[in-house]
């Protein structure tokens, strides 16, 4: 067909794969994962003053559109990444786990900032201790908030990461869908995330 | 600055013995007035011609770390036409009922101040309209968070209240009405008939 060599002069279809039964597979994954990587359409949660830091990455002095990423979809349902920037109380919590729910695979989140990886300094009764403990997070960015140059560290990062992805692989396109425990990881697991950290943990209050 | 507002005398001779104390601190009259008659005590500044404090700038309430002490409830009361400020305290005793009177006939904007009293402190405003809780959700079961026992990360689990927060139907804290859907609900698919149809206020379930 195609693929075989008209020089050769003879039929050859089968060489191909008795050359190498990947080569399909490889080149595919890599013409997917340029196209995926290259035009991430961000999902724009900003809830605190990281999203100030977002807004400013995506402006024209750092100009997140070089990456392919200017076309910012506040509907989940075209949206491919999710940044979440700045802390998240327990009252979004479903929120954001509906918008995580409604993109279609593939999708991506990156957890930006302190509040949003950890719960930073707010370790207290209304915050969740990091969006891990509600979506998957694929990239987390360190800082309070993070400077542009931060975040667009972090979308290179992302675009690595999907740019070593594989659709042999089934189980990145599973959905991790909250369980019949409630959450959608197990509960010790959420415990063991949420732990005091850092300063916190010497604090003098109860509990 | 530290000059005592003429509030106070004039609220000492109508009230007398119900004006408990007064003090000035950075240039602020504070008055401390009894629980029974603090209705009156503010309608009475809010009516009275030469009083006229028409403007409710916030009500909000202090628990002070010594457990012997009173939660006070804080009334900042304006008078836009005059330029004057006058602050209005009423202290509650913690062993008897967290209860006052509620200046939502006073000052409409009193609703949600005095909904935020509620819940962070647990106080009641007898006669108000509509007391639920505004910033915690309505079925939040932990206790008031701004009170001196209450744990800093709350008394659940971390997991407890992830299970809870997630548990939660967003669609369900308004009515049809309020998604202005009522008259398309029979047209809706059957899952999100059945998720509005759940209609908690809240994240228990």
């Amino acid at each position: 067909m195609g693929l075989s060599n008209p020089a050769a002069g003879h039929d050859d279809t089968t060489t191909v794969s008795a050359i190498s039964p990947n080569w399909v597979t490889t080149r595919l994954d890599f013409l997917t994962n340029w196209a995926r990587s290259n035009s991430l359409w961000p999902m724009p949660f900003g809830t605190a003053c990281c999203a100030i830091e977002f807004m400013a990455t995506a402006a024209s002095r750092f100009d997140l559109a070089r990456f392919g990423m200017e076309r910012m979809s506040f509907s989940p349902r075209q949206a491919d990444v999710l940044i979440c920037a700045g802390r998240l109380p327990f009252k979004l919590a479903p929120v954001i786990r509906r918008i995580w729910d409604q993109m279609p695979q593939p999708k991506w989140s990156i957890s930006m900032g302190a509040c949003a990886s950890s719960g930073g300094i707010f370790d207290n009764y209304s915050m969740v201790q990091g969006i891990d403990t509600i979506i998957p997070v694929d990239v987390y960015v360190p800082g309070c908030p993070p400077r542009p140059e931060g975040l667009m560290y972090g979308i290179l990062l992302l675009q690595k990461k999907i740019k070593g992805e594989t659709f042999t692989d089934d189980s990145l396109r599973v959905e991790k869908l909250v369980g019949p425990s409630g959450l959608f990881l197990p509960a010790e697991r959420v415990d063991e995330l949420s732990e005091p950290f850092g300063n916190s943990i010497s604090q003098t209050r109860s509990s | 600055m530290s000059t005592l507002s003429p509030s106070v005398p004039a609220l000492r001779s109508e009230f007398g013995p119900s004006v408990e104390r007064h003090l000035v601190s950075s240039g602020q009259t504070i008055v401390y007035v009894s629980r029974d008659r603090s209705h009156d005590v503010l309608a009475w500044l809010r009516d009275t011609p030469g009083q006229e404090f028409n403007y409710l700038t916030d009500v909000t309430a202090v628990e002070y770390r010594d457990p012997e002490r009173p939660l006070e409830v804080v009334y900042q009361l304006r008078s836009l036409g005059r330029k004057a400020n006058l602050r209005v305290k009423v202290a509650l005793d913690k062993r008897g009922p967290l209860e006052v009177r509620s200046v939502y006939d006073l000052w409409r904007g009193a609703d949600w101040l005095e909904r935020e009293v509620y819940d962070m402190f647990g106080i009641t405003f007898v006669g108000h309209p509509d007391l639920r809780r505004i910033l915690m959700w309505e079925t939040y079961a932990e206790g008031y968070p701004l009170r001196k026992d209450f744990p800093l990360r709350g008394h659940f689990s971390r997991a407890e209240q992830t299970r809870q927060a997630l548990a939660a139907n967003p669609e369900a804290h308004y009515s049809l009405e309020e998604l202005s859907i009522a008259d398309a609900y029979g047209e809706l698919p059957k899952e999100m008939q059945e998720r509005l149809a759940k209609g908690e206020r809240g994240f228990l379930k």
